[in-house]
């Protein structure tokens, strides 16, 4: 399936990623309507003095959030994509336990929002990818 | 620190009501110009840094930013420009003398645009590229006289080494040290892909472009830095630099703040040092001399390389050309008055030399005259923008153009004139790690093939008006063009008739 | 081939997944004393406060049986395993035959001997659905509930019905909550952000007698109460396989394919041992995430697959009034400590690699302490300074990176 990848060398830290992705899955028509919020993006930039780059959910083959959720509410989807029912989530962090890439995280009513590859917004492919201004994080098979 | 005379040229106009204090543009500004307070709640900026690159812009996903030059005024006055009477504050605030990179931006005409182009019209009919074949491939070099045979009649190869391009544009020679690594690698990958040619420039080649051998021309200069066999070995051309267009008279100057790493092993200088290229080169003093420089690089690699001899469009420039056509070279490139440089002395840069459309018309002039025309090709550069420059470039009798600035504003230069600060955001002018970075050769070759393409088939559209069906029927065309509001003197020079003649 | 299930929560349904991977078409028998389509068990606190209904319960679609075409047998419970014949006998006499068979039978709570228990009307213990069902029934307003026990499911049950009752007290022989994951500070800590709720607690004590409404402590103290909930800890339920010649230790005990001592049965779950890598040593894990891998490795060898499961460790996230706590692996080692009263961070080291860790407050990002410790990672391979401040993949070597974050393996 594709996935989203990160190209390490060429991720500049401008976070532009994280804010196409609050935007995406805020349901706002305006990215300006962002104005004032603290946004808890799906993908986050990772940076020390040497190197960045961009982390979302690898949506793993075998996924150990989806065998460790609780509630059931993760699941992977027959596309290879790994789903969150906000619905059966009751934010006991199981899958923050379990994630070896530190991806899920809870948001601001602290059940968890993870990457779903903006299939389940009205940007329908990764808004992070495409609006990555140096290729740094990709949309491909590998 | 007594009084700034120096009042922001631009200002940084930010929409409050659409700026989510993202931050963005304040990573993106290698010039520190925005900044986040974190008493305000909200990003400011310091005008007087600006450069007006518009990275910030560009980059700003909720387009809160646009950059305005200042209006802040002197009294008008048509002498004392505001541009003049800041450059003496600048001078007489540091005693230094002025830089400035890119082309030469004073309002000094632009002769391709007044130059217009013909098309058939009922008889001899336009060419539709589409449907029938148009020949955009050019080949280079000195042509044959004559078709010889050998005794059983069978045609003998005489003909010299050459060039041979899948369209007439080729990348000018741009070091690597004044552009970044990524900003080579990226016209190193689009000539090949393209089937054509980068030139390194006086920098030296980096071994990891050794591979793009065959789509290289590589420079000697006067500095002959990053000379040495293999490097005109592993080259397609080698261009012998006389002169360049943005500072005729002067030699190549990197400063050694980008002396760095990679870039000192290729020019084989320590790091640190400034690369100061002599003005002359040191051995040649007359076309005998140059001409011993040709056959000793000819000699070097088996007289199997094209050699190409740069040199600046000045007021003599006819005379040199048919010089250098003696000299043994297979080329000449011209490079005129408005071509780009990473760093060039202000003055320098504005007022000396001549225009490249001038230059080009009296040397095809002149070595036709001469009968010597065949001898070498010409390569037109300083300052070609577009399709239909370069169409009549051909036309004036360039065999080829070379484009520097088109180059790089493909790769996302913004002509901001600030590449001897070495701080280029956009990755193309600076050595910095952080900036080299921003631009991926993967997108930057991209956008140089998709640049090139699009302006062969532009040309090829050009060309089918006419009824030219290849660039070989073009060349030295002059009949195809008519200049408008141009002097008698200027049409002479140029060799064209006025519109409506 | 003929599969039979023996349990209807995670393990279960590990092993019908698990099986579902390799064989689309043998036949799955499940069978479960329990009523319910299979639902989560953790979920019950939840129920009590209203963060989840029955029907969210549910841990798997309402079609999950039809579509992984299992029979189901539910209200029924297996009294015997008959491994010579491969058939297993259920409690309304039926027997049902088996290729493969997967015990996943889970726990019981355990009740210690306590004085005067019998006489208690409304008693409760807190683990499947039925137990939090009749415990809200019994449960009003003006209900003080005591609770036996300051463990997991005790402070969850806490958790469940506060604000539903007019007091709750625990008491714990333990002189700390949670003490079978949380070191003394971190404990304090969680401690006391109940307490600031109202719930009392009353350790280092135990119930001597319940006499009248009251239930009298070791330490002569007298707690009054209406409603009494037991959670001082479960046992496995392990003796169909004991009962039919299979090893049972502290739990039954199985192999990494999840296979028992015996030909063709597996077992999952609660009711198992597992081998704790952090200590080598071999323990029940009562957990959900560990019982559904269980599970699904016992379904895909079951299944002709050949899948080992190697990497157990202990793990719980639990978090009580929005205070998170997450831990993993074992205490014994160097400790790396940072505290500030309301976040508490300690990571144990030992033989270069990490052990364990305890996590209380910012839990964020706790996975990536998890896979050093269940990937085994020598520290020295990365910036083990840097991830002792802050988990991040920044500080993972170059070639893990790349692996994980780009799919590109260096071979």
């Amino acid at each position: 399936m594709k996935k989203v990848y990160v190209n390490e060398k060429w991720c500049l830290g401008c976070h532009l990623c994280e804010y196409n992705c609050a935007f995406a899955n805020s349901g706002l028509n305006d990215m300006a309507k962002l104005k004032g919020r603290t946004i808890l993006p799906n993908i986050r930039v990772e940076e020390n003095d040497k190197i960045c780059f961009a982390v979302n959910c690898r949506h793993c083959d075998d996924p150990i959030c989806v065998k460790s959720c609780i509630a059931g509410a993760l699941s992977k989807s027959p596309e290879g994509v790994v789903e969150i029912n906000k619905n059966k989530c009751v934010g006991c962090l199981t899958c923050v336990l379990v994630c070896p890439f530190g991806c899920v995280l809870p948001d601001e009513n602290g059940i968890i929002g993870k990457c779903e590859l903006c299939t389940k917004n009205s940007f329908g492919e990764p808004a992070c990818v495409k609006g990555c201004p140096n290729n740094a994080i990709v949309f491909e098979e590998r | 620190m007594g009084i700034n005379y120096i009042y922001p040229e631009f200002e940084v106009i930010r929409d409050t009501a659409r700026c989510i204090a993202c931050r963005v543009c304040e990573r993106q500004c290698a010039n520190e110009v925005h900044r986040f307070d974190a008493e305000l709640g909200m990003m400011t900026a310091d005008d007087s840094k600006c450069v007006d690159c518009h990275r910030c812009v560009s980059l700003c996903p909720t387009r809160a930013l646009h950059i305005e030059k200042s209006r802040h005024t002197f009294r008008e006055n048509a002498n004392w420009t505001s541009d003049k009477i800041t450059e003496i504050y600048r001078q007489a605030g540091t005693g230094g003398v002025l830089l400035s990179s890119m082309g030469n931006p004073q309002n000094i005409p632009v002769y391709w645009d007044k130059m217009l182009i013909n098309a058939s019209q009922v008889t001899n009919p336009p060419i539709d590229p589409l449907r029938e074949p148009m020949e955009t491939k050019t080949t280079l070099g000195a042509k044959p006289k004559k078709i010889e045979r050998d005794n059983a009649g069978r045609i003998i190869d005489n003909r010299s080494p050459r060039l041979t391009l899948s369209t007439p544009i080729m990348f000018s020679a741009m070091s690597y040290g004044s552009i970044s690594y990524n900003a080579h690698e990226s016209l190193a990958r689009a000539a090949r892909e393209l089937g054509i040619y980068y030139n390194t420039g006086e920098g030296g080649l980096h071994r990891d472009f050794y591979e793009y051998g065959p789509n290289t021309i590589v420079q000697v200069a006067s500095g002959r830095f990053g000379v040495h066999k293999e490097y005109l070995e592993t080259a397609a051309a080698i261009e012998i630099k006389m002169g360049q267009g943005a500072k005729p008279g002067i030699g190549g100057h990197l400063p050694g703040t980008k002396i760095v790493g990679d870039v000192s092993a290729t020019r084989m200088i320590p790091e640190g040092s400034d690369a100061i290229s002599p003005a002359p080169h040191h051995d040649i003093y007359s076309i005998e001399d140059l001409r011993q420089l040709v056959f000793s690089l000819k000699e070097a690699t088996n007289y199997k390389k094209p050699i190409i001899v740069k040199i600046a469009a000045v007021h003599n420039i006819a005379a040199i050309a048919s010089g250098i056509a003696r000299s043994g070279a297979d080329m000449i490139a011209i490079d005129g008055f408005r071509g780009g440089t990473g760093a060039a002395p202000t003055r320098i840069r504005d007022n000396v030399g001549i225009p490249i459309e001038l230059a080009l018309a009296s040397v095809d002039t002149r070595l036709r005259e001469e009968g010597i025309r065949g001898d070498v090709s010409l390569l037109a550069a300083g300052s070609i923008r577009c399709a239909s420059d370069v169409v009549k470039a051909i036309a004036l009798g360039a065999d080829a153009c070379y484009i520097g600035t088109g180059a790089l504003i493909a790769l996302g230069c913004h002509v901001c004139r600030t590449c001897h600060t070495g701080k280029c955001n956009w990755g193309i002018a600076t050595q910095r790690e952080d900036l080299v970075k921003r631009l991926n050769p993967d997108i930057g070759s991209q956008r140089l093939v998709n640049l090139i393409k699009a302006w062969d088939h532009e040309i090829k559209e050009i060309m089918g008006g006419m009824g030219i069906n290849s660039i070989e029927a073009l060349r030295g065309n002059r009949l195809m063009l008519r200049g408008i509001g141009l002097t008698e003197k200027e049409l002479e020079i140029l060799g064209i008739m006025h519109a409506g003649e | 081939m003929k599969y039979v299930i023996i349990g209807n929560s995670a393990a279960a349904v590990g092993c019908i997944e698990g099986i579902r991977q390799k064989d689309e078409f043998g036949q799955i028998t499940v069978i479960s004393s329990e009523k319910y389509h299979t639902y989560s068990r953790p979920l019950i606190s939840y129920l009590l406060c209203g963060k989840t209904d029955i029907e969210k319960m549910k841990y798997r679609a309402a079609d999950f049986y039809e579509k992984n075409k299992c029979k189901c047998l539910f209200g029924v419970s297996v009294v015997k395993i008959n491994k010579d014949e491969k058939t297993v006998t259920l409690s309304d006499g039926e027997t049902i035959p088996y290729d493969k068979l997967l015990v996943a039978t889970g726990s019981h709570p355990f009740i210690p001997t306590m004085r005067g228990l019998e006489s208690v009307k409304n008693k409760f213990t807190f683990m499947s659905l039925d137990d939090a069902l009749s415990l809200e029934k019994a449960l009003n307003k003006n209900s003080h509930v005591l609770i036996i026990g300051a463990g997991l499911i005790g402070l969850k049950c806490a958790e469940g019905i506060y604000g539903r009752c007019k007091s709750i007290t625990v008491v714990d022989l333990a002189d700390k909550v949670m003490p079978s994951v949380l070191d003394c500070e971190s404990s304090a800590i969680v401690k006391k952000h109940i307490e600031e709720k109202g719930i009392k607690f009353i350790l280092s004590d135990s119930v001597d007698e319940f006499k009248d409404g009251s239930a009298i402590l070791k330490s002569g103290k007298k707690v009054d109460f209406d409603i009494v909930v037991v959670a001082v800890g479960v046992r496995p339920n392990t003796s169909l396989i004991s009962d039919c010649g299979g090893e049972v230790r502290r739990g039954i005990a199985v192999d990494d394919t999840c296979k028992t001592t015996l030909d063709d049965i597996y077992a999952a779950g609660d009711c198992t041992e597992s081998h704790d890598i952090t200590t080598d040593s071999y323990k029940i894990l009562a957990l959900l995430p560990n019982a559904y891998m269980q599970g699904e490795t016992a379904g895909i060898n079951m299944a002709g697959g050949n899948k080992s499961f190697t990497n157990a460790v202990p793990m719980n996230s639990i978090g009580f009034f929005g205070l998170h706590i997450i831990t993993a692996g074992s205490y014994e080692g160097e400790e790396y400590v940072v505290s500030d009263g309301k976040n508490y961070k300690k990571l144990i080291t030992k033989d270069g690699l990490l052990k364990g860790y305890i996590l209380v407050g910012d839990v964020i990002r706790a996975g990536i302490y998890t896979s050093l410790i269940r990937e085994q990672m020598k520290l020295d391979s990365l910036d083990f300074e840097s991830l002792k401040k802050n988990p991040s993949m920044t500080a993972m070597n170059e070639s893990y990176r790349k692996l994980k974050l780009s799919g590109i393996s260096q071979s």
